[in-house]
């Protein structure tokens, strides 16, 4: 599963991960957002040990919205030791995500 | 999965309403069914907040609650997922091939081709650089990053005015650009136009240039094409829905006839030039692209297949 965290766990989670991690930003109102979501749960259990996968609200997380450029939902971005390595837009098939991870 | 089990009746590509309602009535026919999708199901459906001209919803129906009801329904019935992307059809072949992302191959004595449709890009400089960075194609999707912001749409058919609708709701001022003097959308869509304050309308304008500051949109250089006089207006976001595109590229090097716009050429019947290939949906020719043709489409290609496979 693809946990939603707020943007008091980012530090810890993503931020000082000392795995990769990819982060949907996300809307709950958005309908590709909810089509990627179980593709995100595989991608997480697939990738369990060598990344992570977490999820961001952007109506509950303004703050990381803003600082990482979200204007459009969803967007992935791949955090690498507390930088951001990759960028996608939209909504993408399991093996696309993947590739964001490698 | 042994090779045995990889071998189905029929293959639908694509999880748009097509695709699902082809799905159902084949699986529901008796016939072994392999459903592919890349993603979820619902296809473009799913960039529509809420459904007010599917029938049999008298207060409308969630598009993402529509999709999941039809994919369970086909699922009932047998139709199996393939959660993967399809990368190659082989169309020509007896039994016909397909190849997923992983490197899958499953084959099948029928395939419906229900892909589908994209939004077409605009077609202006810099247009993918600031696609995210308030270039939009999804105003459902975006449109409440740009809350109390000005935005424009560009283009004049249904899916702009509906756009520019519910973007009014929530955006300061919402600009209209169309390069026609009159809009092509529905009386149902354009009516309500009147009442909105924040709207101003450009017609027999097009877009000539994208400009942002530190890397997001901030505005936009129109020009009027019958005077040739070019203003600028500034825009956080700019939404774009001037049309779809089909989505073929599966179907290059098949043989498989296309009409000038690359849409798969058949009648209602769904039969392409090539037996025992189908089509449903958007990627077929036809007139009016929406969810309540594309399940009729389903139904039509689904007995096409059913005929094809009972004569063979």
């Amino acid at each position: 599963m693809a946990k939603v965290i707020s943007s008091s766990e980012f530090q810890s989670e993503v931020l000082e991960s000392n795995v990769p991690v990819l982060v949907d930003f996300f809307a709950t109102w958005c309908g590709p957002c909810k089509m990627v979501a179980p593709i995100l749960d595989e991608v997480a259990e697939e990738v369990d040990g060598k990344a992570k996968v977490y999820k961001v609200d952007v109506d509950q997380s303004p703050d990381l919205a803003q600082r990482y450029s979200v204007m459009s939902v969803p967007t992935m971005i791949v955090f690498e030791n507390g930088q951001i390595k990759k960028t996608s837009m939209g909504a993408q098939p399991k093996q696309g995500l993947l590739a964001l991870l490698d | 999965m042994s090779t045995q089990e990889k071998h189905f009746d029929v293959a639908v590509i694509g999880q748009g309403p097509a695709g699902m309602t082809a799905s159902l009535y084949t699986a529901r026919s008796g016939l072994s069914t392999a459903s592919f999708e890349r993603m979820g199901p619902g296809g473009q459906m799913t960039d529509t907040e809420q459904l007010d001209n599917y029938p049999g919803f008298a207060d409308g129906v969630s598009a993402f609650e529509l999709a999941f009801a039809m994919s369970g329904q086909a699922a009932r019935f047998g139709a199996q997922t393939v959660g993967e992307e399809v990368v190659e059809l082989q169309l020509d072949a007896s039994p016909k091939k397909i190849v997923t992302a992983s490197g899958a191959a499953y084959t099948a004595d029928a395939v419906i081709l229900a892909m589908g449709a994209e939004p077409r890009p605009l077609g202006v400089e810099r247009e993918g650089e600031l696609a995210g960075r308030g270039v939009s194609y999804c105003a459902t999707c975006d449109g409440g990053f740009f809350r109390d912001k000005a935005v424009a749409v560009v283009g004049g058919g249904n899916t702009a005015v509906g756009d520019v609708l519910y973007l009014a709701r929530i955006c300061s001022e919402v600009h209209l650009i169309h390069r026609r003097d009159a809009l092509r959308a529905d009386a149902v869509y354009t009516e309500p136009l009147r009442e909105l304050s924040n709207l101003t309308m450009h017609l027999d304008s097009v877009v000539d240039a994208l400009h942002d500051e530190e890397g997001k949109l901030s505005g936009l250089t129109l020009r009027n094409v019958k005077t040739d006089e070019a203003s600028e207006i500034d825009v956080a976001g700019m939404f774009v829905a001037v049309g779809t595109a089909p989505k073929n590229a599966l179907l290059a090097g098949a043989g498989l006839e296309l009409d000038r716009g690359g849409y798969v050429v058949s009648d209602e019947t769904g039969k392409t030039n090539i037996p025992g290939v189908f089509v449903a949906g958007d990627l077929r020719t036809k007139p009016l692209r929406q969810v309540s043709t594309a399940v009729g489409d389903g139904a039509n290609a689904a007995q096409s297949a059913f005929e094809f496979l009972s004569l063979s």
